[in-house]
């Protein structure tokens, strides 16, 4: 099984969204996006669970991590 | 009210203000139009000598402050920048040249349908096709790379500039131009004006609201979450032109707009394309921009040399129609902005990480 982190860090609208369905097409099981804006959060969340993915969500510092699972 | 309701009811917000500032004097069917008001803006500051478009106007004012504010309470606040920003400055030119050949900024194109004035259809169409070309880039791996943090004094500025046009607006000096005629020469009193702008800056921070994110996102992502804010505004302005009697359904005779239905089409095709690129329509480019990213005061700042241009070159469009110095534009603009977008496009596009590790299953 692989881990698929992604770094989505400054990227504008939707280009997080865009990295993050990358990551799950090659690692359909786990995927760790990074962001640093809740837009791009709340994007990259409502993508999963619209795929029917479980997100957990931690804030490290100005950053949201975004574990997206099965 | 980060759900579909809060989008809807910002939709909703959206196109009841526009019907009431255009009951209270603004133009018809332009209740609210970010590129023609940032026009009026570049004209009352007299970057530019239509005399029929100089208006400092309070609902960009009011937009940006509203954000602002709410940004810094929300914590949304983040001054960043630094996502090539001329790429963006040129952009901004761009999409403004293409929206002034249409005569209307996307919300405008929806306010226009919303009154019953069908050349909108040709600009929506152009506007979707526009964006489907953008999604083909940002598909391909196009990006205009990160944004990096500033210091928090970067993002004071630009709402700061919002209020020294505000005194510009309510102390008139003389070097300030005000139209006596034309769409200019319409609008709602200021406390009004500035009022929406706050109340949709606010709603808009708080619920994203784009207009070419909502199409760009059912292309892309099969999500519907922003088109559904577009439709509420095209649903109750239409509602609400019907109640104020503005409904005017046809072609011809619509207030600030012609029936070239090629140059509707192309127009907002170069608006469609540009936005997508910049990743958000030029309302949600004054959100941004009050929440402390630079790149879009740097986009806001083309957008208004953009229109600056229009006027002075002869590009925007008219009521009798599009301008031959505008065709020459509209078709530069749609060359400039498609090599941006090849020049932009990293074939490596799969993003790999350091900290991508393998887990034995």
């Amino acid at each position: 099984m692989t881990l698929k982190n992604v770094d989505a860090r400054g990227r504008a609208c939707p280009e997080p969204v865009l990295l993050t369905k990358r990551a799950i097409d090659q690692s359909p099981e786990r995927v760790q996006v990074f962001v640093d804006n809740t837009t791009a959060m709340e994007n990259v969340k409502r993508f999963a669970v619209n795929l029917g993915y479980k997100v957990e969500i931690t804030k490290d510092g100005q950053d949201f991590v975004l574990k997206i699972s099965r | 009210m980060s759900g579909k309701k809060g989008i809807i009811l910002t939709g909703a917000i959206v196109g009841i203000l526009a019907v009431v500032l255009v009951k209270f004097g603004n133009p018809v069917n332009m209740g609210l139009c970010i590129v023609c008001f940032i026009r009026d803006t570049a004209g009352g500051l007299g970057l530019h000598r239509a005399g029929v478009v100089q208006y400092i106007r309070p609902e960009i004012i009011g937009m940006a402050l509203g954000a602002f504010i709410i940004a810094l309470k929300s914590g949304d606040f983040n001054a960043r920048g630094g996502s090539s920003p001329f790429t963006r400055f040129m952009l901004g030119v761009f999409v403004v040249i293409g929206a002034l050949m249409f005569l209307g900024c996307p919300l405008r194109m929806v306010l226009r349908l919303a009154g019953g004035d069908l050349n909108a259809l040709l600009g929506l169409a152009g506007f979707a096709s526009g964006i489907f070309l953008g999604v083909l880039f940002l598909n391909r791996g196009f990006t205009l790379k990160r944004t990096y943090s500033l210091q928090r004094a970067e993002g004071y500025l630009f709402p700061a500039v919002q209020l020294m046009l505000l005194l510009l607006l309510l102390v008139r000096p003389a070097f300030i131009l005000f139209s006596t005629e034309g769409p200019g020469s319409a609008y709602a009193p200021v406390i009004i004006s500035l009022a929406a702008g706050l109340i949709i800056g606010i709603a808009a921070q708080r619920t994203r609201l784009c207009m070419v994110g909502g199409i760009r996102d059912l292309i892309m992502f099969r999500d519907t979450h922003l088109l559904t804010g577009f439709a509420a505004i095209l649903v109750v302005a239409f509602v609400g032109s019907l109640v104020t009697s503005t409904f005017n359904l046809g072609f011809e005779g619509q207030p600030v707009a012609h029936a070239d239905g090629l140059w509707n089409f192309l127009g907002m095709a170069l608006a469609g394309l540009g936005s997508v690129l910049l990743g958000g329509c030029p309302m949600r480019q004054i959100i941004l921009g009050a929440e402390g990213n630079i790149d879009s005061v740097v986009t806001f700042m083309g957008m208004l040399v953009g229109a600056a241009i229009s006027h002075n070159f002869g590009l925007a469009a008219s009521g009798s129609g599009p301008s031959a110095n505008g065709r020459v534009a509209v078709v530069i603009g749609l060359a400039v902005v498609l090599i941006i977008g090849f020049m932009n496009t990293d074939k490596a596009a799969d993003v790999k990480m350091k900290g991508d590790v393998s887990i034995d299953a």
